[in-house]
């Protein structure tokens, strides 16, 4: 490495003209430059397109309006920059508006989303009976004021409990033989876990009616119903949790294998608890993204307006599945009503799940939250 | 090597090999390391016996409905359980339009939201944005379809018949027949639409992870010689994120074939192979099986068994070829052994 010694640099010739003082650069800066063409492209596109929709052209909705405007806009804003600069400069600023609009357009979808069904979902679910009771003695008629999911409620979470049981003890035991063990089977292992991730849910749900209904003799009931979301839960957890193993820096492992640990001892002292954080998160993930799937429970849980609190008897159905029977079998707009309204309540266990998962970890391995820092720092002073 | 062979020559042992030779390392694995090994590797197999025994069943309950059938399952168009007329000869054929369209509105703003949040979006907006879209894709499909169903049908009718207007001499886009609202409800296209926001979030995130690897050192290099951040990101990120971009595209490609309530909630069901998607009608596997299935006896339900095994032999065969592609690319050496 000696070779590569910096070269001797002259020493700086003092008796030149006096150079005016750097300026610094600051390299985040949002320069006027930057942002006028865009505020300028925005104003004369709204402007524009307002004169052609409203006086020239017999065009008219306000999808149009802001469609024509985007790309008035994108146009303008073209146009303005390659008065400036030349081309490249153009397909630079053109890419980042691109790229730009991909992100805000995502976030719109997810806003309107939540929006939508929030506005419609609201007549249900501000009453209290949704809340408390089961559709058992509410009829095609009743008002809103009758009835409510409470046994999609428990069936959703007594499943959902099931599959959780089932699948993230065996995904992140598949995990730690990717991440640590490996060997000729991982190389399959990894392939076919990857290709599960984008099983059809349908598929899921005649498996297991194929095989526990069909194949056991068994009735429709909450077990297969979990078993159907342990089936689309495995391979999300599994994939998840390898690439969490993965970040655990190899010099922990290395430290503890030099104490004469054994990989079983690494593994169980060193490896999962440093990773325990990003764990947490990838299993209530998997929680969130299946306690949605509505097509596994179609073939498997069976449809029942009694709250049913065993999952291992008689049918229970599930959140998802009692949105799809009110918006599909009934007719009458107050089903329509419910439907929604419970499409809110399932939103909303999807984000409190969702929530919780960022609030338990989310965090990298080695990565400590404040209080757990603080504790090290006094822990250190004595 | 060089400076072990000094320290030798300095200091000769009396009883020192005459040369230097690697010793072979030998580990004696304990007990409970041979438990911990087989325990987790018990787990693999049985994830790996889960996938195989979903096939072994699938083939087990449609043999009934194949062996009647035959190869012509593959190619009968019609679905009459009771004659044993039926095949997927229709089915498969729109199955895959629906995703190619949700493909084609997908997979340009998930490539470039992933590029922004990857490149552009300020660093302390990265996180938060990524979260979104996990949360995007934890969005039950029943939600997405519900919207679909009672918000942008009855708005995108006059988006389709604009379509069919102004682009009418392309011939698959026109609508044959007067305006009416009806001819343009349930559309394929529609179905397609809804499909492509919810596989937005899948391309997405696999193809942000994948550009967020590509090397700091390469990207520093094309801004050295004078690069536009567009300019760096054409010739750096894009070209390192290939294969990884690759997979995720047929990642959603196969998450889109397999979505179900959305299609079977928007769609209604045809069984010829759809030729105008803006066109009410259409049908896909996964919309047959969720429609049918209530009304199936045991004795027809063979038969949707044979569908579905279809449709879980394509995707898996999609997303195997994906998965491939995405551990053999550049960026994804990091997750291969």
């Amino acid at each position: 490495m000696t070779a590569m010694s910096p070269p001797e640099t002259p020493p700086p010739d003092l008796t030149a003209a006096p150079q005016p003082a750097p300026q610094r650069i600051r390299l985040r800066a949002v320069s006027a430059d930057e942002v006028l063409p865009l505020l300028g492209a925005a104003a004369g596109a709204i402007a524009l397109v307002w004169v052609l929709f409203e006086r020239v052209l017999p065009f008219s909705g306000a999808l149009g309006f802001w469609a024509c405007c985007y790309g008035v806009f994108v146009i303008l804003y073209a146009a303005v920059t390659a008065m400036q600069y030349g081309r490249r400069a153009v397909t630079d600023r053109l890419a980042a508006v691109a790229a730009a609009s991909a992100g805000l357009f995502a976030l719109a979808v997810i806003a309107e989303q939540i929006g939508y069904i929030t506005f419609r979902g609201w007549p249900a679910v501000r009453h209290l009976n949704f809340w408390t009771q089961t559709m058992q003695a509410t009829g095609q008629l009743q008002p809103l004021t009758s009835g409510g999911v409470v046994h999609a409620m428990v069936g959703s979470l007594e499943q959902l409990g099931i599959a959780t049981l089932l699948a993230v003890p065996l995904g992140i035991l598949a995990a730690v033989f990717l991440a640590e063990v490996g060997g000729l089977l991982a190389h399959p292992v990894r392939v076919i876990v990857t290709a599960m991730t984008a099983l059809p849910e349908i598929v899921a749900g005649l498996f297991i009616y194929a095989t526990v209904i069909l194949g056991f003799g068994t009735r429709q009931d909450g077990l297969a119903a979990a078993l159907a979301l342990t089936v689309m839960m495995l391979p999300i957890v599994t994939r998840a949790s390898e690439m969490m193993l993965r970040m655990v820096p190899n010099s922990l492992r290395e430290a503890s294998y030099a104490l004469g640990a054994s990989q079983w001892r690494t593994v169980w002292n060193v490896v999962l608890p440093t990773a325990r954080s990003g764990l947490t998160t990838v299993s209530v993930l998997g929680m969130a993204r299946v306690v949605g799937e509505t097509a596994p429970l179609l073939l498997t849980a069976g449809l029942t307006n009694f709250l049913n609190a065993n999952p291992f008897h008689g049918p229970q159905t599930g959140m998802p599945l009692l949105i799809w029977a009110f918006i599909r079998i009934s007719p009458s707009a107050n089903f329509i009503e419910r439907g929604f309204g419970a499409g809110l309540v399932l939103l909303l266990m999807v984000l409190i799940l969702f929530t919780a998962a960022r609030m338990l970890g989310g965090k990298a391995p080695g990565e400590l939250t404040r209080r757990q820092r603080r504790r090290i720092a006094r822990d250190a002073r004595i | 090597m060089s400076k072990m062979a000094d320290d030798a020559a300095v200091r000769p042992g009396p009883a020192g090999p005459p040369e230097d030779r690697p010793r072979t390392i030998t580990t004696r694995i304990s007990r409970a390391d041979l438990v911990f090994r087989t325990v987790v590797r018990l787990a693999a197999l049985l994830v790996l016996g889960i996938t195989a025994l979903i096939a072994a069943f699938l083939i087990d309950r449609a043999s009934g409905t194949l062996h009647a059938v035959g190869w012509r399952f593959l190619t009968n168009f019609q679905w009459l359980t009771n004659g044993h007329h039926l095949g997927v000869g229709a089915l498969l054929p729109d199955t895959i339009f629906i995703a190619l369209i949700a493909l084609i509105f997908a997979v340009p703003i998930a490539l470039a939201a992933a590029i922004f949040i990857s490149e552009y979006a300020p660093y302390r907006l990265r996180r938060p944005l990524i979260a979104l879209i996990d949360l995007m894709a934890a969005i039950p499909s029943i939600l997405y379809g519900i919207w679909g169903f009672f918000w942008l049908m009855p708005r995108f009718i006059g988006t389709q018949r604009w379509i069919s207007d102004h682009l009418g001499f392309i011939p698959f886009l026109k609508v044959p027949g007067a305006f009416e609202p009806g001819n343009f409800e349930d559309s394929t296209f529609l179905a397609g639409v809804v499909v492509s926001l919810m596989i937005i979030p899948i391309i997405a995130s696999i193809s942000r992870e994948v550009f967020s690897q590509a090397p700091q050192g390469e990207r520093e290099a094309a801004y050295a010689l004078g690069s536009t951040r567009w300019g760096m990101i054409r010739t750096v990120v894009l070209p390192y994120g290939r294969g990884g971009v690759i997979g995720a595209v047929m990642l959603g490609f196969g998450r889109a074939m397999g979505e179900t309530i959305v299609v079977s909630l928007i769609i209604s069901a045809v069984f010829t192979i759809v030729t105008h998607p803006l066109q009410s009608g259409g049908n896909s596997i996964a919309a047959l099986i969720a429609q049918s299935y209530a009304e199936s006896t045991p004795g027809t339900i063979s038969a949707l068994i044979a569908a579905g095994l279809v449709l879980f032999i394509v995707t898996l065969i999609v997303n195997a070829i994906a998965a491939t592609i995405i551990a053999r690319s550049r960026s994804g050496l990091q997750t291969a052994d």
